[in-house]
């Protein structure tokens, strides 16, 4: 599990978190959404040991994160959008610079999630399109199996069936020792993947619910008439798209960027449904 | 007020499941997919799969065996039927009547199209 407490994280002088609290459980997909610069790359770094937070503490089982112990850091991958790759760089070699430090690795999970991704781990990074190193990279990251995989935007530049592919990969690794975050501005990519979902705000945490709990506070109506009362309303094929405080209107399917909308208008509201 | 209904995935995925069964591609007793391969099939997160198997299972539509994997009730079929009556019923009849009355019909004017 990881626990993040009484946590604030300031570069210099800008605040990032301010007295924040969140915690992930194992054996989920978390979503985390955010603005741009909200600071979730930042969350990241700190659950990862590599930013140290100003105040408060970021704990994964039983290490903080910071001390950068061995054994918590090779149970934990982060995957950065960009990853800096030596020219003479290939997915194969990338993966056994790295699999000395990460025990768990299997190099021959990495040749089947390549295949299954469809690229050649031996052909080299800078031949590569950009959506196929970002393939590449992704193989690596799950081949190197850590119980603590985090991802920042995996599916930029993927193509469509790629994206696909990503989804059925994630599913087939999540299980009960896992913990998988998706850091991502693509949530139609991780529609029906995520769960739960986290969304920041400059400095605070506005939701960390499960789709479950999100559905039964929240009614997402399709193709109606457009609500006065809607935390958030959109203009769809056929109507409105509204999203209802879910007073006993029954159970609906979740649409996450009319959420994403709906949660940063009306952040004070949200906070106390939920709380 | 009239509110436009979307399933929840976790039932649109126990929907067709249900679709299979009474379209005889699984019969009683027959053992059916496990969470994850449903999961993976779909590319749906496997906590909505086993919401949706949690479901059929407290419909009495599927049983556990334990360690065994998740097979078809006896009296699925039947069951199945029975809920999609009471849906047929509850919701999207009152909406069909509804429609009616708007386009200023009743169901005597339908009986030529029968």
């Amino acid at each position: 599990m990881i626990d993040i407490k009484d946590f604030s994280f300031a570069y210099k002088t800008t605040h990032v978190f301010d007295n924040i609290n969140l915690q992930f459980q194992k054996g989920a997909i978390y979503g985390l959404l955010g603005e741009n610069g909200v600071g979730k790359t930042t969350l990241l770094k700190v659950i990862s040991g590599l930013l140290r937070p100003t105040a408060g503490s970021c704990m994964v089982d039983d290490y903080t994160s910071f001390d950068r112990r061995p054994e918590f850091l090779q149970n934990i991958f982060l995957l950065p959008d960009e990853v800096p790759l030596p020219d003479s760089a290939t997915p194969d070699s990338f993966f056994r610079d790295l699999a000395v430090f990460y025990p768990k690795h299997s190099s021959d999970e990495l040749h089947r999630l390549s295949a299954e991704l469809k690229v050649d781990p031996l052909r080299k990074f800078k031949e590569m399109s950009f959506g196929q190193q970002k393939k590449s990279l992704l193989a690596c990251a799950l081949a190197l199996n850590t119980d603590y995989l985090l991802l920042d935007e995996p599916t930029n530049g993927l193509d469509i069936p790629s994206k696909a592919d990503f989804r059925r990969i994630l599913t087939e690794r999540i299980g009960a020792e896992q913990t998988i975050i998706i850091s991502t501005h693509q949530v139609k990519d991780v529609e029906n993947l995520i769960d739960p979902i986290i969304i920041l705000s400059s400095n605070s945490v506005l939701l960390n619910a499960p789709v479950e709990k999100i559905t039964e506070k929240l009614y997402f109506e399709y193709g109606g008439q457009q609500r006065p009362d809607a935390l958030y309303s959109e203009m769809m094929p056929g109507g409105y798209l509204n999203v209802l405080v879910n007073n006993g209107l029954g159970e609906s399917q979740l649409n996450i960027e009319a959420l994403f909308n709906a949660v940063l208008r009306n952040s004070a509201m949200v906070k106390n449904i939920f709380e | 007020m009239d509110f436009k209904k979307q399933k929840p995935i976790y039932q649109q995925i126990a929907d067709t499941l249900c679709e299979r069964i009474v379209g005889g591609e699984w019969m009683a007793d027959d053992r059916i997919p496990s969470v994850r391969d449903v999961a993976v099939q779909l590319g749906v997160n496997p906590n909505t799969v086993m919401r949706s198997f949690d479901h059929l299972q407290q419909a009495e539509i599927i049983y556990n065996r334990r360690g065994v994997g998740y097979f078809v009730a006896p009296d699925a079929k039947e069951r199945i039927l029975q809920l999609q009556r009471k849906e047929f019923l509850e919701d999207e009849l009152p909406a069909f009547m509804q429609r009616l009355s708007v386009l200023g019909m009743t169901l005597d004017d339908l009986k030529q199209y029968v």
